[in-house]
């Protein structure tokens, strides 16, 4: 190996002169490599460009910025887009939800059960496949599928636009007063989206202690799969509580609410690890505006509808059978003369009921671990089989001549439910465990069980503490009122 | 992957070969059996990600925002016979100083030894994308810039005069518009005549630093070169050596540099680069 014993004593020359060179050259080397590689880049580019017309002209682009980043301006309109945005999409739901669900459940619903009828299917199956699985599909499809087509491809269009980081721009400074890198601003944007693709973005901080901030808190942002939760509860139950005409406006201001509130967590909790488990200085950084343009329209309408909308659908729904087929089992293996699912769902509601919410919802929180978007299918099955089964299927005639919200408010509300269910469950839906998704991303990106363990608690014991607070202010003002 | 190709080419030399768009297949994430490697570097914002996804037919999801990309993106595209792989560096504004996200863009291009390295330029703020292209033409000769959001430099009322661009550079230089799908057959075919090796090109050298900096770089380049005979860039080692660049010493030390030989360059550095992946 005579060649290895050579080439090791160059590799010493090399690294030997390397070092005696640095220091003949001095400490500016750096600096003076730096402005060579600048000045190169600034002739050639001014050899290249040139510029045409008035330079003083009107630029638009600085004159939109002045107004979204300004400090009096800034929130307002924040505030506003994203209100247009919510109202956009739940008054525009509407006349497709109740359309699709004609459709589902007024026409082939009916037929079906005809059809398992005259084929002398037994009751136990049609039971399970038609009144279970398919009514709760042909919800969630006649539900979820319009405000989904609708809040995407909106909200792809202002991320498109260039809005998304003038909001990040806005939030930078806080970030850094809460303790955190600015940056978690763009990282918080990516969790709007999906949590696991947002704890991957905190790549872009350097600092472990202020990427470990940002992957515990990605929760906060509310995700693809739990928009529609908020959407749905917010349109069933507060919209319905007041005239028609301002139902879109409440539900719309609701779900931003809850959106704020996330936000406001995410600034809460980051200070408050900054000052125990994470302490030390936010580290300075610059945000770079990207230019506005002009979003293309047709491309985001196809993509957030077939890669987001879809995607989302397809995931609740795949997600959403063989759940209802666990939900089957434990609704029909009985245990000394009760089923599983009731022996369970009646162990959980005392708990559910202390925080504001139900044995089922608890019960469909476990089930929907793997994915938040099968929350509500799950929540719709079990109601569905807790409240028998046979009651909403044979009167189905004349619930499901309604429009789908208020089936499926008549049904909820058989099932316990209150203003304070739904309140609480918009809470919990943005206060909660992460997906086993983002868990799992989150194991992999810190590498620690610990931190992974602390992400994943945190906001369970956290959304615990503010439903039941909530539930038992609501009690108590209900008895003093 | 059996998308209608509705890459259009911006001149009338229809029946040129090179741009008949239909040489082009996309493969998606089908990249076995490659001929060469393409790496896409730029600063953030400036559209690899809508070149990558226009060159492979993937769906990597682009944003108007720095930053989307923070791992390495791999896909594939077929021009001609020749069978690319496309990997999306992270954007970044230099490749001088030590982030995480620099270090994955500077070690791919540096270790990974790619085939060709497209740069993708923001016209708009060409000077300052003009730092990391120039950075980039130290570690490697083989590089395309792609001149990208030439519409909206036009809208900016800004004119780049690429002939001039490339004539500096040392470079092929092609105005694109990735968003819109102009300028991507004469893209392609610059990649192909870069890989392929019938593009002569003399890229430009950073000049300005003093004599005694020549003298130094020079020197210890002559010797890394006799000690790496497979080193294409070992100028750059040497500039990294010289500013006390610890990976740089590190992977001298270690012999990395040597193994870095032939076909075994690219699994090398995907290994080396393994954490970095998703």
């Amino acid at each position: 190996m005579s060649a290895t014993a050579i080439n090791q004593t160059a590799i010493e020359d090399i690294l030997r002169s390397a070092e005696a060179l640095r220091w003949d050259l001095g400490r500016d080397y750096h600096d003076r490599i730096v402005e060579a590689v600048y000045a190169d880049a600034a002739r050639i580019a001014d050899r290249a460009v040139s510029r045409q017309g008035d330079k003083s002209r009107f630029d638009l682009d600085a004159t939109i910025d002045r107004l979204v980043t300004s400090r009096a301006w800034g929130f307002p309109i924040m505030l506003l887009l994203l209100m247009l945005v919510f109202w956009i999409t739940i008054t525009g739901a509407n006349i497709p939800s109740d359309w699709i669900a004609s459709i589902l459940i007024g026409r082939v619903y009916p037929a079906l059960k005809q059809g398992a009828e005259s084929l002398l299917i037994p009751g136990w199956i049609s039971g399970s496949l038609i009144d279970g699985m398919y009514l709760s599909t042909a919800w969630v499809v006649s539900v979820m599928l319009p405000p989904m087509a609708i809040f995407f491809p909106l909200f792809t269009l202002l991320e498109d636009f260039g809005y998304l980081p003038r909001v990040a721009f806005n939030l930078d400074n806080a970030f850094k007063k809460a303790g955190a890198h600015g940056r978690q601003s763009l990282t918080m944007m990516m969790g709007f989206g999906c949590n696991a693709a947002g704890v991957v973005a905190t790549r872009i901080i350097d600092s472990p202690r202020e990427r470990l901030i940002a992957i515990i808190t990605n929760n906060f942002a509310l995700c693809n799969g739990r928009w529609p939760t908020q959407i749905l509860i917010a349109s069933v139950f507060l919209g319905t509580l007041v005239s028609a005409q301002l139902a879109g406006l409440i539900s719309a201001a609701s779900v931003v609410m809850v959106a704020l509130l996330g936000i406001g967590l995410t600034f809460f909790t980051s200070w408050g690890l900054s000052r125990t488990l994470l302490k030390g200085q936010p580290s300075t950084f610059s945000l770079e505006l990207p230019p506005y343009r002009p979003p293309r329209v047709l491309q985001t309408l196809y993509t957030s509808i077939i890669d987001r909308t879809m995607y989302i659908l397809w995931r609740a729904l795949v997600f959403a059978a063989p759940a209802g087929l666990v939900i089957w089992i434990i609704a029909n293996l009985h245990i000394a003369g009760q089923s599983l699912a009731e022996l369970v769902v009646h162990f959980l509601d005392p708990v559910g009921l202390l925080i504001g919410l139900n044995g089922v919802i608890l019960l469909a929180y476990v089930v929907a671990i793997p994915a938040n978007e099968i929350v509500i299918p799950t929540i719709l099955m079990l109601t569905v089989l807790m409240t028998g089964v046979t009651g909403v299927g044979q009167g189905a005639g004349v619930i499901f001549q309604l429009d789908s919200q208020q089936a499926l408010q008549s049904l909820l509300t058989a099932g316990g439910w209150t203003l304070l269910t739904a309140i609480n469950l918009m809470l919990f839906s943005l206060i909660h465990n992460p997906c086993s998704t983002t868990i799992y991303t989150i194991y992999k990106e810190t590498g620690s069980l610990k931190w992974t363990a602390v992400a994943t608690l945190m906001p369970l014991i956290l959304g615990f503490s503010v439903t039941f607070v909530i539930a038992q202010v609501w009690h108590l003002l209900a008895v003093v009122l | 992957m059996s998308d209608e190709i509705r890459l259009s080419p911006t001149s009338g030399c229809d029946g040129c070969p090179v741009h008949n768009a239909g040489r082009l297949s996309r493969l998606g994430v089908n990249m076995e059996n490659w001929d060469y490697v393409v790496a896409l570097a730029g600063n953030p914002n400036t559209g690899k990600s809508t070149v990558f996804n226009a060159l492979t037919g993937l769906k990597q999801h682009t944003g108007n925002w720095p930053g989307k990309t923070v791992t390495r993106a791999e896909g594939g595209f077929e021009y001609g016979d020749t069978r690319f792989k496309l990997v999306d560096l992270p954007g970044t504004y230099s490749l001088l100083s030590a982030s995480p996200d620099e270090e994955i863009a500077r070690d791919f291009i540096l270790f990974g030894n790619p085939d060709v390295t497209v740069v993708v330029v923001d016209s708009t703020r060409l000077e300052r994308n003009l730092n990391l292209v120039l950075q980039v033409l130290e570690i490697t000769s083989r590089v395309v810039v792609c001149l990208n959001l030439v519409d909206e430099a036009r809208r900016h009322h800004l004119t780049v005069d690429e002939r001039r661009l490339a004539r500096d550079l040392g470079v092929p230089v092609v105005p694109t518009s990735a968003r819109y799908r102009q300028g991507l057959p004469e893209l392609l075919a610059a990649i192909n005549d870069v890989a392929s090796g019938k593009t002569v090109y003399k890229p430009h050298r950073i000049g300005g630093a003093s004599p005694e900096v020549e003298r130094a770089v020079n020197g210890l380049a002559r010797k890394v070169e006799a000690a790496f005979p497979n080193l294409t860039n070992a100028r750059w080692v040497a500039l990294r050596l010289l500013d006390g660049d610890s990976t740089i010493a590190q992977a001298v030390r270690q012999g990395e540099l040597g193994e870095l030989e032939g076909g075994t360059q690219y699994a090398a550095a995907g290994a080396a680069l393994g954490e970095a992946t998703i």
